[in-house]
Order: C-alpha cells, then structure tokens, then sequence
C-alpha cells in the first residue's frame, strides 16, 4: 500500500508542472488577446480569385 | 437630366458621385483612391478579398502630424525604446473587421522599418515595434492615417494598462484553484471514513492539505485580510471582516485538529472557500477595453498646438506649455485649446460640447473666444490670454466634485448588512461559548469556531457579483456600459431625473428642418447657389438640405451681417434672411425656432422652419419616466424652443435655461440635499461637473469611440428608449439580491444548528458551502435571465 505515496509524490509533481505551464502561458500574455489570433489563424498567404486562376 | 448609374467605391461602399477610376475599379473620392494605390503597390490587395468594402471613407481633410517630431510630446507615448527598436501602442477606433487585422499586420510590406506589429482586435489597439533609425513615429502614424486608420492620439493616456492584470487575480485563482482540487483528493478517503489500520495514511494526508492550504490563505487570499484590517481601522465591519474572521479560524481549527490528532481538519472548506470567493471577485471586474469612465477635458483638447513664434514660424508644442501672450493657428474642425483673442480669421465656432448652444457662433476680430469650441471655417490666428488650466471650461475641474472620492455616496446592501451580520455573528459564537464552558471547554472552543466557520458568508459575498455581472452583461448588450457594478445599485436607488438638452435629448447636427411655402424646383436651385456663398451656419443647413440640380449663374452676391443675403439671378433679387429683411414675411409669426425666409422677384416664397430635433422616442420615454420620478431639463442654451419642452416635460417649472456648467453642478447639489437621489443625463463638458456630483451620472453618445466626460456610465443613443427599462431592471437586480442574501441566511441558520450542538464535522461543512454557494450562483443568473426578459432586455 505504500506505493499510494509514491503515486501522490507523482501526481502533485505532474500537477505542478501544469501549475507553472499555466503561469508562464499568462506571464507571456497568451491570456491577453483571446479574440484576435482566432482570426488571424485564418488568414491565407494569398487569395486568389476564381475568376484569376483562370 | 441624365439618369446616374450608381457606382459603389471600390474601397469604402459609398455611393460615387465623381467618378475616379483605376484598374477597373471605382472609387468616390481621392482619399479612398489613394489607400487603394498604397495598397496595390504594395501587393496587400488581399486587403479587399477578405472582406466586401472594407475600408472607412477618405473624403475629409488629411491632419497633420508635425507634433509627432517633438521629442516630448513622442516620449509620452512611446512604451519602450533602445538602440535597435521603439515599442509604441496606439488605440485606432476605425477598427471593425478581419481585413483591418490582415492590413494593419501587413504594415511592414508597405514601411520595411516596421519590424513587429500585433493587432488586439476586442481593445482596438495596435503595437507596432519599429526601427528608429529608418523611420520616425511620424511617418509611422501618418502611414496609418494614409491606409484609413488614424490612431487616436490624447494627452490622456487611451492605451490603458490592464487591471486585472495589476493585481494578479488570475495568478491567485490558479494557485487556490490548483490547492483546492488537490486537497480535494486528500479529503475524499477521509469522507469515506479510514479504518483503523489506515489511521496513519489520513495523518499524512492531513499534513499534506495542510501544506497546500498555506499558499492559499498566504498568497490567494491576502488580499481579505488586508481589507478586513483597513475595515477594522476605519471602524466599520465590511464583508471581508466575516471572511477573514472565517478563513483564520478555520486555518488554526485545522491546524490544531492535525496536531492533537483530533479530526481531519477543515483545508478543504478553507481552500474551496477561497477559490470561490476569488471567482467572485473576478466575475465582479468587468472592463471595457475601448471605453474610458475617467475622462476629463485633457482627453478632448489636443495633444499640441501650432504656435507662431516672434519670427512667424510655425512649430507644434505641448498643449500644457501654452502660456498666455502665445500666438496660435487653429484650422478647421479643431478645437480651440485656451480662452483666447481673435487676431485673424473668419471665427465660426461650435460650441454645443461645452455650452449646449446648439448654433455655431460668429466671433468677429479681438472678441474673447473661450476654449473648448471647435472652429468650423478656415484658419484662426489667436493670442491666448489664460493657460489651458485655467480656462474658463477647465476651471471647473477644480470644483470640490473633482476631489472627493465617491466613497460619501449611498453605501452599497453588502455594506450595510455585512456590518450588523459581523455583530450577530461574534455575539453568537461567544454566547455558544459560554453556554459551553461550564460543561466541557473543549465542546464550547469545538463550537465557538464552528460557528464562526459555518456561518462563514461565502453565499452573501457571492450574491452580489454573480447578480451584478450578470445585469452588467445585460445591460452591455442593450448598449448601456456602466463603470462598475456598484452603479447598479446606485440606478436602483434614483428618483430624480435631470437632463440636459443638445446631444443628449436633442440630436446634434440633425435639425428637423421644413419649408413652409411652395418652391419649384428651378428656385430650390437658386437658393442653393446663393446660400452656398455664405458661411453662415443656417446658410450651410439650407444647402444641406436642398439639391442643387442646375448651375444658375449667381451675380452681385452680398451678405449683410444680421440681417441675409441678398443677390441677382437674370435681373431677378433675391433676398433671403431674416423676417424683415425678405419683404413680405408677416412678422408676428409665434415661432420658438430660428427661421429663414425667401423672397425671389418681389415675391415672397415662403420660410424655412429649423426645429431641433428629439432623439426619436424621447417623449414616450419621458412619459413613462414621469409616473415614477421627477424630471428636470438643465440647458447652457437660451429660452427658444421652449414651447416644443414643455409639451414633454409636464412641469413648467422644471425648466432651466441659460445654464452655466457651475449651475448644472449646483443643482444637482441643491437637489441632493433635499435627499434625492439624482440621475444625470449629459453629453458634454458642460455636464462633467453635474455628472460628477451626481449619485448615477450617465454620458450619453451616438459614437461609443467619441470623447464622453467622466461619468458612471455611458450610453448608446440608440438605447435611450430603454431608460425605464434599464432603471426598473437595476431595481429588480437588487430584489435578487436581498433574496438571495435570505437564501443564504436559510443555509446559515442550518449550519449554525449543527455548529452550536457542537456537532458540526468537517464533511457537514465541506458539503454545505458548496451547495450554497453553488444555489446562489444558479438562482443570481436565473432570476436575472428572467428578470431580464420581463423588462425587455432580453430576448426569450
């Protein structure tokens, strides 16, 4: 049964580095703008018109 | 005449009148024209893929950024700047759709120097890092007015610094939210119940939640006993005495409980506990990037002013270092920065911001001009007699309005029953206590903090920020913006109502305006050819009215100030002006409004009638009002038109014109101490000082991105209608709130049953504050969803 402390000891582990993943993610301001980069991400290189494919 | 194929522009979808075409596409105006060729020569033609017309119309007169060069006036709104790089954040208004992001990112394919920049679409704002060796802030901005997104530029900082940001409310949130799922783990064998074989398994967990609970009392919720000390000092028990009182005991209650091995301790409670109470907090700062409450005359004067030195050059300097004896240009469209004397130019000035006259005014030559009017014609050469600070508008600020904190206004519910609940709540722990004492010390300790923990007023420091956010988000949605959600209960609690008149009842720029009389098509023309040589203010209003369909040659044009104009069209006079100026007009017209009357050929026309114009549903809207409150009407204009104000306004004496904005502040006074609670409807500078003082202060505007003064909240035009609507629903937001403070008074009477019979366990505790706070957060958002469809704000 002494493996529970082991499992304990691992999971406070893996949740403190989800802890300090979530502090750099809002000290590098991720949470600053949560609107803009959803439309940024559909921004194509180039669009084409159909008609100038032709 | 030939008919017109309307053309739409290319750029902005505006109607061409001209027609300028390039690349088989048609634009209304140079200025459009010309952001398509910066556009196009710079291969960022996606610009106009992404969406249909995206762009904002050209057609108005570039501005200049000289002011830009001044190093002073740069340094104030660069963020950052070394050797290689220069970091500047503007706020540009014209931002509305996803090319404006695509085009304002692009930047560096059209200025190489740019190195870096981000648009944050919901603020507005953009941040451009750029290279100052190859390029100036100058350029930087006058490349964005030239593509159509002019930042705006004030000596009040409009890029603010985010809040929530500041005090690490997320940080705190995480930390207590992280503790509270883990000692929730540690709990659960616990609530199971351990077998004595398990005893030291539930030792080991205990200390384990005891160490995760520290970050959270230490760091998460410092904050609550920082504030329960200032209540302390100030000697009135606010809500976060109760919170602190709850969150130490249970602290040292689980402390002991794992030293003496005498239970499980309360870390759950104490770490959920405050993890919620964050939450609130959270939901309770509600910011709106793009709009300012704190706005005072610094943010509607320029940032420089063009100053003509003894040499006559003409160099940009900082509004504040004007000093008396300077001379001045001010061009058209620009506001008249200090109280100063016309020197040159031909003055028109509109001064409905700061007065609420709402006709344009002619100065003539060594006439005081005071500051805050905007020129409508041409360039004005002035010598400035008082320093923008102590200008006859500005001075107002140094009202005692200005200075006092709002904290002297109506206290809020949670203020004042969290003082008598802090009472009641020490009175009866202690007389558990003692009821205790004689029998067994240690049931009476057990009991004592029991009660102080059970009756812990989480639900009561929840009810009013979930119910508060959550009318703010209604009341976001119909348009209405207010500063903070204290403002709600202030709305509640009105019963006067004081408005002012131009921009905020009456609409700006738009007369209603009518020709009473018969006029032909040919002579609409001739009107309007001879108005359009004059630059008086009703003349320009004649001329936006009619069309000009032909070109009729115009000879001997005069304008005899005072009186119209006067000229000959192929030997026919026409006289247009004043009653007794064009011959025939019977002069005993009972009008309250200016009129203009017409005389061609010896014949009289007839006359224009300019009437201002109600924001339409205005007189419904003060019907309603009128059942339940006082109303009044606080002009800066003069008495005209008071004919078409006391149709609506029933009361007569509830009228006041010619009012000064010392007057405006001194009524709302005057009525306060009559103990009425005040509601201030205003839009210009004139009212900054009675929407300071008054208990709800609301600046109405048409364009959410304009200058509004200082105020509690700001208002869409559009929604004025929905003002009863708005009041009764703040109303009925503070029902909710009592309720549910009733709610959780029910929760804390079961508690404190538990908690006096000394029986109170930690698993009651740990289920009951949850389920409270959980009751009081789903009856908030129901009851105000409802509430909220029955004042009509909300579409079922």
């Amino acid at each position: 049964m002494s493996i529970i402390f082991f499992l304990i000891a691992c999971s406070i582990f893996l949740a403190l580095m989800f802890l300090i993943a979530f502090f750099w993610a809002h000290q590098a301001g991720q949470n600053k703008d949560l609107y803009t980069p959803s439309v940024r991400i559909l921004f194509d290189d180039e669009i084409v018109d159909k008609d100038e494919i032709k | 005449m030939a008919v017109l194929i309307q053309f739409q522009c290319y750029h902005c979808g505006d109607d061409c009148v001209i027609e300028l075409v390039k690349d088989d596409k048609k634009f209304c105006c140079n200025g459009c024209l010309n952001v398509y060729t910066i556009l196009s020569n710079g291969g960022l033609n996606n610009y106009y893929k992404l969406n249909q017309f995206p762009g904002a119309n050209q057609n108005r007169e570039t501005n200049k950024f000289n002011y830009l060069d001044n190093e002073e006036i740069a340094a104030k709104l660069i963020s950052y700047s070394d050797t290689e790089k220069t970091i500047v954040t503007f706020y540009i208004p014209a931002i509305h759709c996803s090319s404006c992001i695509w085009l304002l990112e692009h930047l560096n394919t059209i200025n190489p120097a740019v190195l870096e920049n981000r648009v944050d679409f919901l603020k507005k704002q953009v941040y451009i890092q750029f290279n100052y060796h190859q390029t100036s802030l100058k350029q930087i901005v006058a490349l964005l007015d030239q593509i159509g997104y002019e930042p705006l530029i004030s000596s009040q900082d409009v890029v603010q610094k985010d809040l929530a940001q500041k005090d690490n409310l997320i940080t705190k949130i995480a930390v207590a939210g992280f503790c509270f799922g883990n000692v929730m783990l540690l709990s659960f064998p616990a609530y199971f119940g351990l077998s004595a074989a398990e005893e030291n398994y539930g030792r080991v967990f205990s200390l384990l939640s005891i160490l995760f609970s520290l970050p959270v009392v230490f760091y998460s919720g410092l904050d609550y006993f920082k504030r329960a000390f200032y209540s302390l000092k100030q000697r009135n028990l606010n809500i976060d005495f109760p919170l602190a009182l709850g969150i130490t005991v249970l602290l040292l209650r689980t402390l002991s409980d794992y030293i003496f091995n005498t239970g499980e301790g309360f870390a759950d409670s104490l770490t959920g506990l405050i993890f919620f109470l964050l939450i609130g907090r959270y939901v309770q700062q509600k910011t709106y990037h793009h709009l300012s409450f704190e706005r005072d005359y610094k943010s509607f004067f320029p940032v420089a002013v063009d100053v003509i030195d003894t040499e006559n050059n003409i160099s940009p300097i900082a509004l504040d270092r004007i000093k008396t004896g300077d001379r001045i240009l001010v061009k058209n469209q620009e506001i008249i920065p200090a109280d100063a004397i016309l020197l040159k130019g031909n003055a028109l000035i509109d001064f409905s911001f700061v007065t609420g006259e709402a006709q344009p005014i002619k100065k003539v030559w060594s006439e005081i001009i005071y500051a805050g009017g905007r020129q409508t014609s041409g360039v004005l050469e002035l010598e400035v007699v008082k320093p923008v600070s102590q200008s006859y508008l500005t001075g107002l600020w140094n009202n005692a309005a200005f200075q006092k904190n709002s904290e002297n206004r109506t206290k809020t519910f949670v203020d004042k029953v969290s003082h008598y609940f802090s009472v009641v709540l020490l009175l009866l722990a202690s007389l558990t206590f003692l009821y205790w004492l004689p029998q067994n010390w240690q049931t009476g300790l057990n009991a004592f903090t029991a009660v102080l923990i059970v009756a812990c007023p989480c639900a009561l420091a929840l009810s009013t920020p979930f119910t508060m956010s959550a009318a703010l988000r209604i009341f976001d949605r119909n348009k209405f913006y207010l500063k903070n959600t204290d403002v709600v209960e202030h709305l509640a609690a009105i019963n006067t109502l004081v408005f002012d008149k131009t921009g905020t009842i009456t609409l700006t720029n738009k007369n209603e305006m009518s020709f009473i009389g018969q006029l032909s098509l040919q002579n609409q023309g001739l009107v309007y050819h001879v108005c359009k040589q004059s630059s008086h203010p009703l003349s320009r209003k004649i001329c936006e009215y009619l069309d000009a369909n032909s070109k009729p040659v115009i000879e001997n044009f005069k304008e005899i100030t005072g009186h119209g104009l006067s000229a000959f069209y192929q030997y026919q006079e026409i006289l247009i002006g004043n009653s007794s100026f064009a011959v025939g007009a019977t002069t005993n017209l009972a009008s309250n409004c200016p009129t203009v009357h017409v005389n061609i050929d010896q014949n009289y026309l007839g006359y224009f009638k300019f009437e201002q114009k109600l924001r339409p549903g205005f007189v419904q809207v003060l019907n309603r009002l009128n059942t339940n409150f006082k109303t009044f009407l606080l002009s800066g204009d003069h008495e005209q038109e008071i004919a078409l104000f006391q149709k609506t306004f029933h009361q007569k004496d509830n009228l006041f014109f010619n009012q000064t904005p010392q007057n405006k502040l001194d009524f709302i006074l005057n009525q306060q101490q009559q103990n009425n609670k005040v509601l201030m409807l205003g839009d210009g500078l004139n009212d900054a000082g009675a929407l300071k003082q008054s208990d709800v202060g609301i600046a109405i505007t048409d364009n959410i991105n304009n200058f509004t003064p200082g105020s509690d909240a700001i208002l869409d035009g559009e929604s004025l209608t929905l003002l009863p609507n708005f009041i009764a629903f703040s109303k009925a937001c503070v029902k909710i709130i009592h309720i549910s403070f009733c709610i959780a008074i029910l929760y804390n009477i079961v508690g404190i049953s538990f908690a006096i019979q000394g029986k109170l366990s930690p698993l009651v505790a740990a289920i009951l504050m949850p389920v409270s706070t959980l009751t009081i957060i789903s009856f908030t958002s129901i009851a105000t969803y409802f509430s909220a469809i029955k004042h009509q704000l909300k579409q079922p």
